[in-house]
């Protein structure tokens, strides 16, 4: 395959598994959690590499989830000593974020891992860096994790589709059926810190927070249906993908950098547009909006 | 007497350092149809979400038909305050009242087309057949109770709790749900219901749970639900109308 061809397709898994993952995030009200871990998960790499002195898959992987998981610990046990929710968000994750920069900073420096990589991500150099697989001959390895990724968080949410649905709409009813809410909760954090991970090569932990959640509240705006919202959120993450790639050579700037801007533009495009929930449909028919709260 | 619904040893509980409940002692007899009554902040849902294991227990003793919450969860309902959930979810009305039957329907499984009808059977006890489609922040707050009571219904519980399900609901509404609750009774479930209105207590209760923090009065309507034991609930600030015929009526507490 080209190296064009293996960069889309990369960036086409970001989208695809942030876009899936976004959803519930929103849902969940927690997209400032993807913010935070997509932060911390650069701590849970860093000390990967220092115990490891790898920067393979694996080893990442482990990392981050563990510091996506001590992120949405954290998060909560200051939440439960009276501190506001968002507030200790906040605190929790531009503190390991700066543990995680001053230990590249001293510790690592030399290693590939600087701070400008870590945020910015850099698609183009993806196609270097490849493995062997069976089957599948040489993959780049950024592409296999998010592949990787991609069939975990697919797996994960339409496996337990229902146990989504209702920890995510009525947590209080869902721990009264005896479903593992916390539990739960936990693993979705995991699923974050996953797909902030296998994303972090290609489009770096800041870019990643607009793939999680534009797509997936751009989805919002023109569904109803959860299973719905789910296929647009993913589509719009793989659009964006390779709208951002086709904006990002056509005017020769950053691919991620690109890639956000098409989540934003789709999103705006959804804001004026939705049928149920747009502008323009507001302007259009205001007269049977009326009539529906009226109703009953 | 048979074993109590419900048994309450020693209760206490803090929400953000304040203790709202303490030396809560109780016990609900089977087929029952129980109404919570205090002013505001006398920790009337706290007590529900406690009971529920949704909110931690600082002390206490709890059985259901005597057995631990654990072991007795299939056979609670529980009905949250309409507001504790976001109405603009991505769902409809059938699909909220068959996540009543998620417990029962296990890991793994899509709810069957028998499921979805054992809830659309429960829409239509609410008289809510006609929104089964409806996404549900098209509905307006008493269809939405409406559909909570039928989720509730679906669960086929022996023991229900339900949070204020008559608060800002219409009369058609109030009447749907107080016929449920009546029905209910007379299969022989037990209700424990929070309930705001003081003018219906006696109405539609046959026991009352005075409660301010600690439970104040307990027992059958005609005993507990007297104008001094009233009184000692609210701290005394209490508006009295006086009607012709009664010589005195409740109205609320004037403290609002």
């Amino acid at each position: 395959m080209s190296y064009s061809a293996w960069i889309i397709l990369t960036a086409c898994l970001v989208g695809a598994t942030s876009g899936l993952i976004g959803v519930f995030l929103i849902l969940r009200k927690m997209a400032m959690m993807a913010d935070a871990i997509s932060h911390t998960v650069l701590l849970g790499i860093v000390i990967a590499f220092l115990i490891t002195r790898e920067l393979s898959g694996p080893h990442m992987l482990i990392g981050a989830i563990i510091a996506g998981l001590v992120t949405a610990f954290l998060v909560q046990w200051l939440h439960s000593l009276n501190i506001e929710q968002h507030a200790s968000m906040g605190i929790v994750f531009t503190t390991l974020f700066a543990i995680g920069v001053i230990l590249i900073a001293t510790y690592v420096g030399n290693a590939h891992l600087d701070v400008k990589h870590a945020l910015m991500g850099e698609i183009t150099f993806i196609p270097w860096e490849t493995m062997t697989l069976p089957f599948l001959g040489d993959v780049p390895v950024a592409t296999a994790m998010l592949g990787f990724a991609f069939i975990i968080v697919l797996f994960f949410i339409t496996a337990f589709y229902k146990e989504w649905k209702i920890t995510s709409f009525d947590p209080a009813l869902a721990a009264s059926l005896g479903i593992p809410v916390i539990v739960m909760h936990y693993v979705f954090m995991s699923l974050v810190s996953v797909t902030t991970v296998a994303a972090f090569d290609a489009v770096g932990a800041i870019m990643v927070v607009a793939m999680l959640i534009t797509p997936a509240a751009a989805a919002y705006l023109w569904t109803d249906k959860l299973s719905i919202m789910l296929v647009i959120s993913g589509s719009f993450g793989i659009i964006s993908a390779v709208l951002g790639y086709f904006i990002a050579t056509w005017i020769d700037t950053s691919i991620s950098g690109s890639m956000a801007l098409a989540t934003g533009i789709l999103f705006i495009i959804s804001f004026i547009f939705s049928p149920k929930h747009g502008l323009v449909s507001k302007f259009v028919k205001p007269a049977t909006a009326k009539i529906m709260t009226q109703d009953g | 007497m048979a074993q109590p619904a419900l048994k309450v040893m020693d209760l206490a509980a803090s929400y953000r350092k304040n203790k709202v409940l303490y030396n809560v002692n109780f016990e609900v007899a089977a087929g029952t149809l129980t109404g919570v009554v205090g002013p505001n902040g006398a920790g009337k849902s706290t007590l529900i979400k406690t009971l529920l294991d949704l909110h931690p227990a600082l002390t206490g003793h709890i059985e259901f038909y005597g057995l631990p919450f654990k072991k007795a969860k299939k056979k609670i309902g529980y009905v949250p305050q309409r507001g504790s959930v976001d109405w603009d979810f991505p769902t409809n009305a059938l699909d909220v009242v068959t996540m009543g039957l998620y417990g029962n329907i296990g890991w793994l499984k899509r709810p069957s087309r028998k499921d979805k009808q054992k809830a659309y059977q429960s829409l239509e006890k609410m008289g809510m057949e006609g929104f089964a489609d409806r996404q549900i922040s098209e509905l307006s707050g008493g269809q939405r109770q409406r559909v909570f009571l039928a989720r509730a219904l679906v669960q086929d519980a022996d023991l229900y709790f339900m949070d204020e399900p008559l608060a800002g609901v219409d009369a058609a509404t109030e009447k749907a749900i107080m016929r449920i609750l009546q029905e209910l009774k007379a299969l022989g479930k037990t209700v424990l219901v929070v309930h705001h209105d003081l003018q219906t207590v006696e109405d539609y209760f046959d026991h009352v749970l005075l409660l301010n923090k600690t439970v104040i009065h307990h027992g059958k309507t005609e005993n507990v639900f007297t104008s001094d034991k009233i009184s000692e609930t609210y701290g005394g600030n209490m508006k009295w109308i006086t009607s012709r015929e009664e010589g005195y009526h409740v109205v609320g507490p004037s403290n609002k």
